[in-house]
């Protein structure tokens, strides 16, 4: 940094121009988000709201067994599609990096990217075509004779949500893996093989090492996103697979309690943000450890 | 060679939803599950006649057309900033711009809906649902966007200025054509996005649904479930190709800027 604290000319060209996304970020994010915060000291009776300090909300969101059951079985699900979704892409991520030819590389990522696109609910929809019991999963496999009944374990609980969602965010978690894969300089893997390394070993001593960065991307921006669902849980959830989004949308809409909402909003927010956060330590530790 | 055949199966996995749209689309049965019952494009002659469905199209092409436009330009001050000089605080700025990435739709939803209707006191209508599909846009116009900015070069827009021309002049001329296949890409990205959107969507409709919030009401219709899977063989059709599209210009502005691709929109 230059000692001077005048702005140069294209200094302040620069901060005039991110100042426009900037400035609509603030007003429509920020702002937001401090309402819903505000929002949650308050207390709403029908359509009056009391704008009285309290911590009310916060008292009956962590009380009540129903809120406490919902956060859990969310932070629960969103742990589980995270790991699904990143454990199946990792090799998915390492064989378009690895094993593809450069020239091809983008038509398999496209390939990748294309269902990811297409129209959110209808996808979520068809698990549940797919998942049920005349569904397709279930006749064809009954056709070739594999089993006798049709499996009931795959719809309307939580192994559907995480089903569903590993099959939404999979480009999510295989994009950053793929990106972080390209950068590793190919021979540091010939280098540690020349050393005596075995495939293996190189692969968990150098590249997977090296991926970190990757899957950490990886794991974050599938974790997060996962908690606000309430689509997916919705349509393939049944009554013991509904997540905390669910019941943020019934205060908001149905009962007409704003304030209870915006404190269960924030409280899985809160739990999100923590557990990412150890998450990168935890992940930094280990790294460093080595 | 096992990789490859995992490979294959995962791409069957992603796939296995959207080849059996347009499977049931034409079947001519009102129960989504085999087996199949024979062939009809009756589905698709009830879309056409439906004026409640003609509606919300309308409106999510509104919607998703401005957002795009909104996104877009927002996505190219950042973008452009991006390749301009260093100031303490950039990378913060450019991190909270880009927060909606992995924000839960949610929280943006009922955040919006407080501030709209509680606040302001407001009633609700397309512009908060451009409002809110512009801020979602904005951080997936910026990854397209800073792809085209950064690979190009400064020197061509100095050497404009050199010649003559104004500092606007120069970008118009120079600059602009260079990046215009990203602005393609990135318009018809966010383009995608907003027309799919449901759950800022579904908060923050007034009284005229978009199209994701029709088909919402229509899934809890058993009988309406065939036309729903017509609807959505055309959306995946038009998607495909939009996506199509959108790569192709990607790659063509990578190869202006005589680079090398490196795969990915994100």
């Amino acid at each position: 940094m230059r000692k001077d604290s005048r702005l140069s000319d294209e200094e302040r060209r620069t901060i005039a121009l991110i100042s426009v996304p900037f400035v609509y970020a603030l007003l429509l994010l920020a702002l937001p988000l401090g309402a819903i915060v505000l929002f949650s000291f308050w207390t709403q009776d029908f359509l009056d709201i009391d704008t009285a300090f309290t911590l009310d909300n916060y008292r009956e969101a962590l009380s009540g067994p129903i809120y406490r059951t919902l956060i859990g079985r969310s932070l629960w699900i969103a742990g589980s599609v995270t790991a699904v979704t990143v454990i199946l892409a990792f090799p998915i991520a390492y064989f378009v990096s690895f094993h593809v030819q450069p020239s091809r590389k983008s038509l398999w990522l496209f390939l990748i990217t294309i269902p990811f696109w297409t129209s959110y609910l209808i996808r979520v929809f068809l698990w549940k075509v797919i998942l049920g019991y005349n569904g397709v999963l279930n006749t064809s496999l009954q056709g070739v004779g594999l089993i006798d009944e049709p499996l009931t374990f795959i719809l309307y609980n939580a192994n559907a949500v995480v089903i569903t969602l590993a099959h939404a965010f999979a480009p999510f978690a295989i994009l950053p893996i793929f990106v972080a894969l390209e950068k590793i300089d190919r021979s540091l893997l010939e280098a540690s093989q020349d050393l005596g390394e075995s495939k293996v070993t190189t692969f968990l001593r150098v590249t997977l090492p090296l991926a970190m960065p990757g899957v950490v991307a990886a794991v974050l921006i599938v974790f997060i996103p996962t908690i606000g669902d309430y689509v997916t849980p919705r349509l393939v959830g049944g009554p013991n697979g509904l997540m905390i989004a669910n019941m943020i949308q019934t205060q908001f809409l149905r009962l007409n309690n704003a304030p209870l909402g915006a404190a269960l909003a924030i409280i899985a927010m809160i739990c999100v943000t923590v557990i990412a956060l150890a998450f990168v330590w935890l992940n930094r530790k280990w790294l460093r450890s080595r | 060679m096992s990789l490859r055949i995992y490979a294959i199966a995962y791409l069957i996995f992603l796939y296995a939803p959207i080849v059996l749209l347009p499977i049931f689309a034409f079947n001519d049965g009102s129960i989504i599950a085999f087996p199949l019952q024979g062939f009809t494009t009756q589905w698709f002659g009830e879309l056409a006649t439906t004026a409640a469905l003609h509606e919300a199209v309308g409106n999510s092409l509104t919607i998703a057309v401005v957002s795009a436009l909104l996104a877009t330009c927002l996505g190219m001050c950042a973008a452009r900033a991006g390749t301009m000089a260093e100031f303490p605080g950039k990378r913060g700025i450019t991190g909270f711009i880009m927060l909606p990435l992995v924000l839960p739709e949610i929280i943006v939803a009922v955040s919006l809906l407080v501030v709209v209707v509680r606040v302001m006191g407001l009633s609700l209508g397309n512009w908060t649902i451009i409002l809110a599909h512009t801020l979602i846009c904005t951080p997936f116009c910026i990854a397209i966007l800073n792809g085209a900015f950064q690979n190009l070069d400064r020197s061509m827009e100095e050497a404009a200025m050199d010649l003559g021309q104004s500092r606007w002049g120069a970008f118009r001329l120079v600059t602009l054509p260079l990046v215009a296949p990203g602005i393609v890409s990135s318009l018809l990205i966010s383009f995608t996005i907003s027309l799919d959107e449901f759950i800022i969507a579904f908060f923050l409709s007034g009284n005229s649904p978009t199209m994701p919030v029709y088909i919402w009401g229509l899934l809890r219709f058993p009988d309406k479930l065939p036309v729903v899977m017509a609807l959505g063989t055309i959306l995946v059709a038009l998607s495909i190709l939009l996506l199509t599209l959108a790569e192709i210009m990607r790659r063509r502005g990578l190869a202006r800027a005589g680079l090398k691709d490196t795969g990915g929109f994100l």
